[in-house]
């Protein structure tokens, strides 16, 4: 039973797609000055994948080996098209806020990434396991990310207010620069140190002092 | 025009202030040689891609693009995305073969970052910004060729920082991946201030 679930525990922490594969970092930081389009847009991507992943698993023995990126992207496009439109026609403000984000889950590494690494070679419910497991572990990066910086700059969550702020007679100071896209690449350099600290295994390795030696003489 | 190409290198830099193409902008920028090929790539795919997906959208997809044959009513915007990504695809494998046949040098040096580059965010996103702002051609050339330009002068200013952080001693947890994103957030900062310089 253990040994079933694996693909989809893993991605979570252990072989997490933002900061242990560096995949899918763009839309990560883009959307995250508020929860609700962090939520908004992890759902798109997690279905998207799940989506993509089921579909691609399904007709893996009848893709030619030549054309199966175009093959792979233009079933992720369509995938993405439906969603968009999804949004748009029961969320419109916020696919408005989400602006490009959305279409651009095309190009997401982790999507096509699962789909050529997993999908291609592995029968439909691992793949299905391993995509839910994959849009778990992005969705909870963006959570904890969108938690900082809608906190710090908001003092809100999902946009009920948890701090009041000076503005509205409270006590709380907004951090403006959480709402900048300087802090998003900040937070996420600070969780991938905290993450590392904790699962030392994760750290990369050093240059050698050799290196180091023959780069100063 | 001028405004238009600054905003597109400093104010509003594809990576710095809307995160397009981090994933490549980590992975390449370990060596500045390679960081300048890539660089290259990407303001020649720019400032190919933009202005041919406007013409496109223009003359194809947007709503009563077809009434010269008498169906001025279909609307084929949703289809942008596949028609953007198929231009991005076909674009890169031309000038490919282009650069193989006339500028093998520069063919080589390239390598296989031109494939990569078909799956860039930056390149798709710099498509899809010019559709949602509606930019006319002429406009679209140069918020390509700028876009381009900024992701370029980004990514080489930052495989320089990298070259240097090699020999530096920091937390074990941080070196890598962690260091390099708070370095681009350092970046991102210093780019923010051109913002107001840029304005009209």
């Amino acid at each position: 039973m253990r040994a079933a679930l694996k693909p989809l525990f893993d991605p979570l922490l252990r072989d997490n797609p933002v900061t242990v594969q560096i995949l899918g970092i763009c839309s990560a930081l883009a959307v995250t000055t508020s929860m609700t389009t962090a939520l908004t847009m992890s759902l798109a991507l997690t279905a998207v994948l799940v989506a993509s992943s089921a579909v691609i698993s399904l007709i893996r023995r009848h893709i030619p080996a030549q054309i199966r990126l175009i093959l792979q992207i233009t079933i992720i496009a369509a995938m993405v098209i439906v969603a968009d439109l999804i949004l748009q026609a029961y969320a419109y403000a916020i696919s408005q806020r989400l602006s490009i984000f959305v279409s651009l889950i095309v190009t997401n590494c982790i999507v096509l990434g699962r789909a050529e690494a997993f999908a291609m070679s592995n029968p439909v419910g691992p793949s299905i396991l391993d995509a839910l497991g994959n849009g778990v572990g992005y969705s909870a990066i963006l959570m904890v990310i969108a938690f900082l910086r809608e906190l710090l700059g908001f003092g809100t969550l999902f946009g009920a207010t948890v701090f009041p702020t000076v503005a509205e007679g409270g006590w709380y100071q907004p951090f403006g620069f959480m709402l900048l896209a300087p802090s998003a690449f900040m937070l996420l350099g600070l969780l991938v140190w905290a993450l590392r600290s904790w699962r030392v295994e994760q750290v990369e390795p050093a240059t050698t002092r050799v290196d180091r030696e023959e780069a100063l003489s | 025009m001028t405004d238009l190409f600054l905003r597109a290198v400093f104010a509003d830099n594809l990576i710095l202030s809307f995160f397009l193409g981090v994933c490549t902008f980590l992975a390449v920028s370990k060596r500045v040689e390679t960081a300048l090929g890539l660089g290259a790539a990407i303001i020649v795919i720019l400032t190919i891609t933009v202005p041919v997906n406007q013409l496109i959208l223009t003359w194809l997809l947007a709503p009563g693009a077809w009434g010269w044959i008498g169906a001025g009513e279909v609307d084929l915007t949703f289809l942008r995305l596949i028609a953007f990504i198929g231009v991005i695809a076909a674009m890169v494998q031309v000038l490919e073969m282009v650069l193989d046949r006339f500028a093998p040098a520069l063919y080589a040096a390239l390598g296989i970052y031109l494939p990569l580059i078909t799956v860039n965010c930056a390149i798709l996103g710099g498509s899809l910004f010019m559709a949602e702002r509606s930019y006319g051609f002429g406009e679209s050339i140069v918020f390509g060729f700028g876009s381009g330009l900024g992701w370029a002068l980004a990514i080489v200013a930052l495989a320089a920082i990298r070259e240097r952080l090699a020999y530096a001693d920091m937390p074990a947890g941080l070196r890598g991946l962690g260091m390099t994103f708070i370095v681009t957030g350092l970046m991102s900062m210093a780019f923010t201030a051109f913002a107001t310089m840029a304005a009209p």
